[in-house]
């Protein structure tokens, strides 16, 4: 039972690697800022995640030992990595770093320019 | 422009506990696991970093109202008195001692003076980075 449970986690944490690669893969071959952020922001937070659980549970499995600080940590990254693509994306737009050409709308140009207006 | 940070000021909010948890943990964790005074105190600078990031530097100074110059004193004289408090004893500067004590709710604990000095090291830590972050971030 241990055995075969320890099998299964160390096929997550492969996983997890393989997405983080996949991500990164993502990162090198897509064609603007947002397409990349968006592969590097869920891929490497997904990767994370399902690292960070396993050698939670591996530790629980393994020692008998809950580790508070992986826990906080899937927590953390759960909350923050996204925030910080969002963050990214956004100071990329409004610096004006250019769309891909084949990418078809723009929905946050529409709103700025109409906050613009109410500005004046 | 003023942008909408909504989304930057609402996790900001949530994770700043956990930073801050997580650094009372470390400081409290240095005297037998990986962490003390030094880092503890950085990482609770690192939460007040994060509000100075996503809120104002005068919304920061209105939720903590201290001088982060007189924080970096009383932690030098703190360090300093428990060196001191160790002449009282009859022993050399800076000695230190432990014992176990029965608290009511986590039992059989050990107290180390040391803990006293590392109280010294983290008030000078955060004292002395935001300092340094906030005279950089003031100057226009």
């Amino acid at each position: 039972m241990k055995e075969n449970l320890e099998v299964i986690l160390a096929f997550i944490i492969v996983l997890g690697a393989l997405i983080s690669l996949i991500s990164a893969i993502g990162v090198i071959r897509l064609p603007d800022v947002y397409t990349r952020n968006h592969a590097a922001s869920k891929g490497a937070t997904l990767g994370i995640l399902l690292i960070l659980s396993c050698a939670f549970l591996f530790f629980w499995v393994e020692d008998g030992y809950m580790n508070a600080r992986l826990l906080l940590g899937i927590i953390f990254v759960f909350l923050t990595a996204p925030v910080a693509g969002h963050l990214i994306s956004r100071a990329a737009y409004y610096s004006g770093v250019p769309l891909w050409e084949k990418s078809g709308q723009d929905a946050l140009k529409t709103k700025n320019k109409q906050g613009k207006q109410k500005q004046r | 422009m003023r942008t909408n940070d909504l989304i930057l000021q609402t996790i900001t909010k949530i994770v700043i506990f956990i930073i801050l948890a997580f650094s009372l943990h470390l400081f409290f964790a240095g005297h037998y696991t990986p962490g003390g005074g030094f880092i503890g105190g950085l990482m609770t600078a690192a939460a007040l970093v994060l509000l100075l990031l996503a809120f104002d530097a005068k919304t920061v100074k209105k939720i903590f109202p201290v001088d982060f110059k007189k924080v970096t004193a009383v932690g030098l004289l703190i360090a300093v008195f428990t060196g001191i408090g160790s002449f009282i004893f009859g022993v050399p500067f800076l000695t230190h001692t432990y014992d176990y004590f029965d608290i009511p709710i986590l039992g059989e604990t050990g107290l180390a003076t040391a803990v006293l000095f590392d109280i010294g090291v983290y008030l000078v830590v955060i004292g002395v980075t935001m300092t340094i972050i906030q005279t950089i971030g003031e100057d226009e």
